[in-house]
């Protein structure tokens, strides 16, 4: 796991981005420690991409400021502007963007070279480079002749030669398949995390986020939504974005005790008593459908209807509508056997225990080690 | 012709005119189409077949030794040569400013870019000659601050070309940096390339093609020149007759047949020479 440090004082990246254009505006405050690794999560349009070009001199600021360690990087403020070419800025792209015309190891040396090394120094910087991501053996190949998971290296590499103190990955597995997403990530996790400097990754993918990430930053409509470290996000999510990403059924409502009001004809009962403002959320795993009204055990049940039925891995996976939105994973067999089918009126189910509540408002909890 | 090496992923390059494709029945092609393109290509042909035909072959080898003919052909070569690199070196910048990067008044540029494409050659060498003249522009100038003449020299020859060629080049070259991927030059910026670096390193070889195709088409269109150069230039053998001009003379001098030699070695010398570049340049990988 990467260690991050406690370090004393401050973060190597202190940025405040803010960036409008049209009817789109960045706003979001994202410092990163050195040898962190941050995941920027979110949908699309949500402000990622612009918040990387931002970060990596593409893009200027409207507003804000971009400090790396004691440089400042952009500044519209006090007229303060690096360029991309002298920010020493390592960014990985979304489909790599290799030089086609230039072999693995002169994409790696392209860097050094730039900075200022000699032809010398800057194809030996190459070689290493190559060596460490396991590609020594194709230095002399053109990115053509890379399949996806060692273009991905290549990139990674030519991105790390000019040791940056801040490393850029734009959906660094999008472009890959299944199979070597996986090993490719493992890989990728061992690479960030020798990284000495600040990363900052960019995924709507958030199983990438959940693996690469010490710390993961959700952002929606160019604002940050919610952060924290996985196991908090997974647990308590606090948008309905955060809480798809994380397979959650997710309400907001006011708690006395054990009951949470989330819709003005709609009550839950829940296992946490709370009281004020709150949100609830449970799996879908935890929601059971019946055919007709069930009795018995202290559970919230109610009438709903069946929107749409989708496979979800093993599972089937059932939108529900009605008095609330909500979704339940049933098993085939269940499904066969209640002969469910979209429009259907059906009860759904679910056990108070089955429930987490915690506050909107609060101080972020001690997080949890992953 | 050597075969066509058509691995080269996502490279854009001119269409090989004969690439080999899966044949589907001809009898799909409509009459409507079939017939004005059999005509199109008879129109094309047809006149190149005249000269075969009607060419003196038995004469040919000792007109072929005539004076001046081997003279013509090499000024020929050469000054289209020279006028092709004169237009890479000034036409892939000002193709690179008109296609990456915003300035006022860029639309007139590209507009008057073009205009040396409509205008008759003649015309453009009037223009030439207003200004580059021994009392014109730039030429009075020229000759007293250099002791520079260009009308009527072979330099002249070579400015007249460029003129009249170098618009091919630029078009065709603007054309491929707009269709190259602007991201891989941003990607050059986060590796520490400047612009020119970037230029050099990234952007140059990303249109490579584009400017073989370029400087060819403008190496072709110099090679044929005639209006601007023989009003501009003049036409003294050796200076300034190049092959076009010779083989007007030629017909002028009531010729016929020298006239048809000269037409028979130019076509041969420039479909020989675009065909072995064609190959080594444009479709090699």
């Amino acid at each position: 796991m990467t260690g991050t440090r406690p370090g004393p004082g401050e973060p190597l990246l202190d940025a405040h981005l803010v960036v409008e254009r049209d009817r789109f505006r960045l706003d979001a405050h994202l410092p990163i420690a050195a040898g962190e690794v941050v995941a920027l999560l979110g949908p699309n349009g949500a402000g990622k991409t612009t918040a990387l070009r931002a970060l990596a001199g593409l893009l200027p600021l409207t507003a804000g400021h971009v400090r790396l360690g004691a440089v400042t990087l952009d500044d519209p403020g006090h007229r303060v502007w690096v360029p991309a070419e002298r920010r020493h800025v390592g960014v990985v792209f979304q489909d790599y963007l290799l030089f086609p015309h230039l072999s693995a190891l002169d994409n790696v040396a392209f860097g050094p070279r730039s900075y200022g090394m000699n032809r010398l120094e800057s194809r030996e910087r190459a070689v290493g480079w190559l060596r460490r991501v396991g590609l020594a053996d194709h230095a002399r190949a053109k990115p053509r002749h890379l399949s996806g998971g060692q273009a991905q290296r290549v990139a990674l590499a030519r991105a790390l030669a000019v040791d940056p103190p801040l490393l850029l990955l734009d959906e660094p597995l999008a472009a890959l398949d299944a199979g070597t997403r996986m090993d490719t990530r493992a890989e990728l996790h061992r690479h960030l995390a020798e990284h000495p400097g600040a990363t900052l990754l960019v995924t709507h993918d958030p199983l990438d986020a959940l693996v690469l990430a010490d710390r993961l930053v959700i952002i929606e409509d160019g604002q940050i939504v919610q952060e924290g470290d996985a196991a908090t996000i997974t647990a308590q999510p606090r948008t309905d974005y955060v809480a798809r990403l994380v397979g959650l059924n997710l309400y907001r409502g006011q708690a006395h005790d054990h009951t949470v009001r989330v819709g003005p004809d709609f009550t839950l009962a829940v296992a946490d008593a709370a009281e004020g403002d709150v949100f609830v959320a449970f799996p879908p795993t935890a929601v059971a459908l019946h055919a007709r009204e069930p009795d018995g055990s202290p559970r919230n049940t109610w009438p709903a209807t069946i929107a749409s039925i989708q496979r979800h891995g093993d599972n089937l996976r059932v939108q529900l509508t009605g008095a609330v939105t909500a979704a339940a994973d049933i098993t085939p067999a269940a499904a066969s056997h209640l002969r469910l089918a979209t429009g259907q009126q059906v009860w759904a189910a679910v056990k108070a225990v089955e429930t987490r509540t915690y506050p909107v408002h609060h101080g972020e909890p001690e997080p949890e080690p992953r | 012709m050597s075969t066509v090496d058509d691995r080269g992923a996502g490279a854009r390059r001119p269409a090989p005119a004969a690439a080999p494709r899966p044949r589907r029945g001809t009898s799909r092609v409509p009459v409507g189409l079939l017939v004005p393109a059999a005509v199109g290509l008879a129109a094309l042909v047809l006149p190149l077949l005249g000269l075969v035909v009607r060419a003196p072959w038995s004469t040919l080898p000792s007109r072929l030794a005539a004076p001046g003919v081997l003279t013509a052909l090499r000024l020929s070569l050469e000054t289209a040569t020279l006028a092709t690199l004169l237009s890479v070196v000034l036409g892939v910048p000002l193709a690179w400013l008109l296609a990456r990067v915003e300035f006022p008044g860029r639309r007139v540029v590209r507009a008057l870019v073009t205009v040396p494409l409509v205008l008759p050659p003649v015309v453009g060498g009037v223009a030439l000659l207003l200004v580059f003249g021994r009392k014109g522009l730039l030429g009075a100038w020229l000759d007293s601050a250099f002791g520079i003449t260009l009308p009527f020299t072979t330099p002249g020859v070579v400015v007249a070309e460029a003129f009249v060629a170098m618009p091919f080049l630029i078009i065709a070259v603007e054309g491929a940096l707009r269709g190259a991927d602007t991201r891989f030059e941003e990607a050059a910026a986060t590796l520490g390339a400047g612009r020119w670096t970037t230029f050099r390193r990234v952007t140059i070889p990303l249109v490579a093609p584009g400017i073989a195709a370029g400087a060819v088409l403008c190496w072709a269109r110099a090679l044929g020149e005639f209006g601007a150069t023989i009003t501009f230039a003049g036409n003294y053998p050796g200076i300034t007759q190049t092959m076009p001009l010779a083989v007007y003379q030629t017909l002028e001098g009531g010729d016929l047949d020298g006239a048809i030699v000269l037409s028979l070695l130019l076509l041969v010398v420039s479909v020989t020479i675009l065909a072995s570049l064609r190959d080594r340049w444009i479709t090699s990988p």
